[in-house]
């Protein structure tokens, strides 16, 4: 069949366009945290990040170097410096030395000081100052220029918050912790979840459609029935607030996901493997760990990418099952959510911290696409 | 010890444990309690054989059973009960339940969480469908279905603060830093909004945040379901001189009517269940309650454990039908 929009090349435009479009809306609102968190904090709170990836035109104080950096030469004290302090900074439109006229030269032009002498400005920030008296005072001189500034970006948010221990800011710790509650309790549902699948898919006994119909009506328990009942459970068998309680937790949780994404794969597996299996003697032990999980690799890797997500994307059941009063064990998303609430404004920190919590489930989202999809559409109860 | 070798010590015992006891456990079964040799042979295999699928079941029904089936039994029991002083509990009938029903903030959180039942899964799913259907006969198709996919990875919180700086207002003389009021202003806005400030409306800006994570998983599953519907049909329509339009609408979509029921109730729980959005984005100020923060409110901030469970229990009464409906969908499918 023929491509329906290409019959008429203007619907085909609009289709261009409209996808254009919407992708636009679904990634500027990250590109803009991900931009700014490249930014100082002055450069994020005074102009929008949009702005930043142009270069700008801008109106900044300078000031040149103090009187005592003067020499004397032909009778005539000079001094001689780099506004910017590098060439290829800028590139200077206009100048001037008097707040109320900061656009008052072009660059080149000989204008008199305040102070006595006079100045030159070019383009590049080099300046000259001459006087037939000595300058005096401490302090340089200021210079109010016009420039345009090419995009500029840092990457002190991200050394501050990832490297320096010290920093009250740093998300160093809670990313370890996370990574401590994410690792054993995206493995350990798997396991049993996957000697679980396989007894619903291909063994026959008594009970087993009800037991498949009650793994899929707890897909959809809201955790939220959990909470009092298994904290109160965890104070009293004595393992309290701590990762033992949220590894349980996320292995409970994950549990009814885990196994009907992977009974669904296994009863989709040829049933003459394992007749044939079970024919030469095989235990079902072997047949299971021989057969079935070498060939349900693709629904592991389904569901360890969902339980991934979702134990790192966490704020719940950390916050129930795991942060105690001392808070050395929080996690990322509750670090932030910290910030956002008593350091509203310091959008280089949130931007940041935001930014190394998010970057881990992208990459794996990014790298493992395939298979997320592909759990995706086997999970969704059809 | 430090909690990362606790970590590779946990999945080391978690690990060998399973594997260990799923092994002896079927030795035990297989060499000592029932050998499949002697007078008794024959009967003992198939006393086996009825044994181990429940060997294969126990860790995992236990589990379930233990996180997800004794709680809602107990959610329902605590709701029906008041914390003594000192420890132990009274029962005190529906008590917490009518204390619930007169406080306003109950309701002003069932009336948020209803326009989120209606706004969330309606606006995933539209967009989700227009996308599937937009990419699917253009070149970069899958490059743009990756980028909208992409949120799906964000967490509530993560996705939070990138709205919060959309939503950002600076007073009206400085430059806005929130795109949002950067366009605002741009099209003749004069006062920047404080957007999630603004009663009512506040809600809406905290739905698109969920709609912009949802959407994608809407259009992966439907964008399946697009391919799967016969060419045939979609040629004789072509030959009987449909548009483009009728030919989605009224081709394309009737046919994938189930599919869209299975995301739109999918996108329905999930917004049941969304707590870290509104959490951490207006704490339930400005009249943005939601059943799920009140809850959290009730259980840990007031500490009161019978408001709190009733709470809980309303999100399961609401979820309730989606689970019947399920369920029975998957015994029909089993048949």
């Amino acid at each position: 069949m023929s491509d329906i929009a290409g019959t008429k090349p203007a619907l085909r435009w609009v289709v261009h366009l409209s996808v254009v479009a919407l992708v636009a809306l679904w990634v500027l609102p990250t590109l803009g945290l991900l931009v700014s968190s490249f930014r100082t904090a002055d450069q994020i709170v005074t102009s929008g990040w949009w702005r930043s990836l142009f270069p700008s035109e801008q109106n900044l104080t300078l000031r040149s170097a103090a009187p005592e950096t003067q020499v004397l030469e032909n009778g005539v004290y000079v001094i001689e410096g780099q506004l910017f302090g590098t060439e290829d900074q800028a590139t200077i439109s206009r100048w001037g030395v008097s707040s109320r006229d900061v656009d008052a030269f072009v660059p080149g032009d000989v204008a008199e000081m305040r102070r006595g002498g006079t100045v030159t400005v070019d383009a590049q920030g080099n300046y000259r100052m001459e006087n037939t008296e000595e300058f005096t005072g401490n302090r340089g001189a200021r210079i109010f220029v016009t420039a345009e500034l090419p995009p500029e970006f840092t990457t002190d948010n991200y050394q501050k918050v990832l490297l320096d221990e010290s920093s009250t800011d740093s998300m160093a710790k809670a990313f370890f912790n996370t990574l401590t509650v994410t690792i054993p309790a995206t493995i350990i549902p798997i396991l049993v979840a996957a000697f679980a699948a396989y007894a619903l898919a291909w063994m026959e006994f008594p009970g087993r459609a009800l037991l498949i119909a009650a793994v899929v009506g707890l897909l959809v328990v809201p955790l939220q029935l959990a909470l009092i009942p298994l904290l109160k459970f965890h104070l009293n068998i004595g393992i309290g607030k701590g990762y033992l309680g949220v590894w349980m937790a996320h292995t409970g949780f994950g549990m009814p996901l885990a196994i009907y994404l992977l009974r669904n794969y296994m009863a989709g597996l040829p049933r003459d493997l394992i007749e044939n299996a079970r024919v030469d003697g095989a235990t079902e032990f072997q047949i299971f760990t021989k057969l079935i999980l070498p060939l349900s690799f693709p629904a592991l890797a389904s569901f360890a990418i969902f339980q991934f997500l979702w134990t790192w994307n966490d704020l719940l059941v950390a916050k129930v099952f795991l942060i105690d009063a001392t808070g050395q064990t929080t996690v990322m998303t509750n670090r932030i959510v910290e910030l956002l609430g008593t350091r509203g404004g310091n959008w280089e920190i949130l931007a940041t911290a935001a930014f190394v919590s998010i970057a881990v489930p992208l990459l794996v989202f990014f790298a493992m696409q395939k298979y997320l999809v592909r759990g995706l559409l086997a999970g969704s109860v059809k | 010890m430090t909690p990362a070798l606790q970590g590779l010590l946990t999945i080391a015992i978690g690990v060998t444990g399973c594997v260990g006891y799923f092994y002896l456990s079927n030795q035990f079964l297989d060499k000592i309690l029932f050998p499949p040799r002697g007078p008794n042979a024959g009967r003992n295999i198939n006393r086996a054989n009825m044994i181990r699928p429940w060997l294969f079941l126990f860790p995992a029904m236990a589990a379930l059973g233990l996180y997800l089936a004794y709680p809602v039994v107990e959610t329902l029991r605590l709701s029906l009960t008041e914390r003594v002083p000192g420890g132990g509990y009274r029962w005190v009938g529906l008590d917490n339940y009518t204390q619930m029903a007169a406080e306003p903030k109950f309701w002003e959180a069932m009336r948020n969480n209803m326009f989120w039942l209606i706004v969330v899964p309606a606006m995933s799913t539209a967009f989700g469908l227009l996308v599937a259907q937009l990419t699917d006969r253009i070149r970069w198709g899958n490059l743009a279905k990756s980028l909208i996919f992409m949120p799906m990875a964000i967490s509530f919180v993560g996705a939070s603060v990138i709205w919060k700086l959309v939503y950002d207002a600076r007073p009206a003389e400085q430059d806005q830093i929130g795109i949002l009021n950067a366009l605002y202003i741009f099209f003749g806005g004069t006062e920047p909004q404080t957007w999630l400030t603004i009663p009512f409306w506040n809600s809406f800006f905290l739905m698109i945040v969920l709609v912009w994570i949802q959407t994608g998983f809407a259009m992966v599953i439907l964008s399946a379901a697009l391919r799967g519907i016969p060419e045939e049909t979609v040629e004789a329509a072509i030959l009987d001189g449909a548009n483009p339009f009728q030919i989605f609408f009224k081709i394309k979509v009737p046919q994938i009517k189930t599919t869209i029921l299975v995301v739109w109730t999918t996108i329905t729980i999930t917004v049941l269940k969304v707590f870290d959005i509104v959490f951490a984005m207006t704490n339930g100020q400005w009249e943005t309650q939601v059943l799920a923060n009140y809850m959290y409110d009730k259980l840990f901030r007031a500490n009161d454990w019978g408001v709190g469970s009733a709470s809980a229990m309303v999100i399961m009464l609401l979820v309730t039908p989606i689970l019947i409906w399920n369920v029975r969908n998957a015994r029909k499918e089993m048949e």
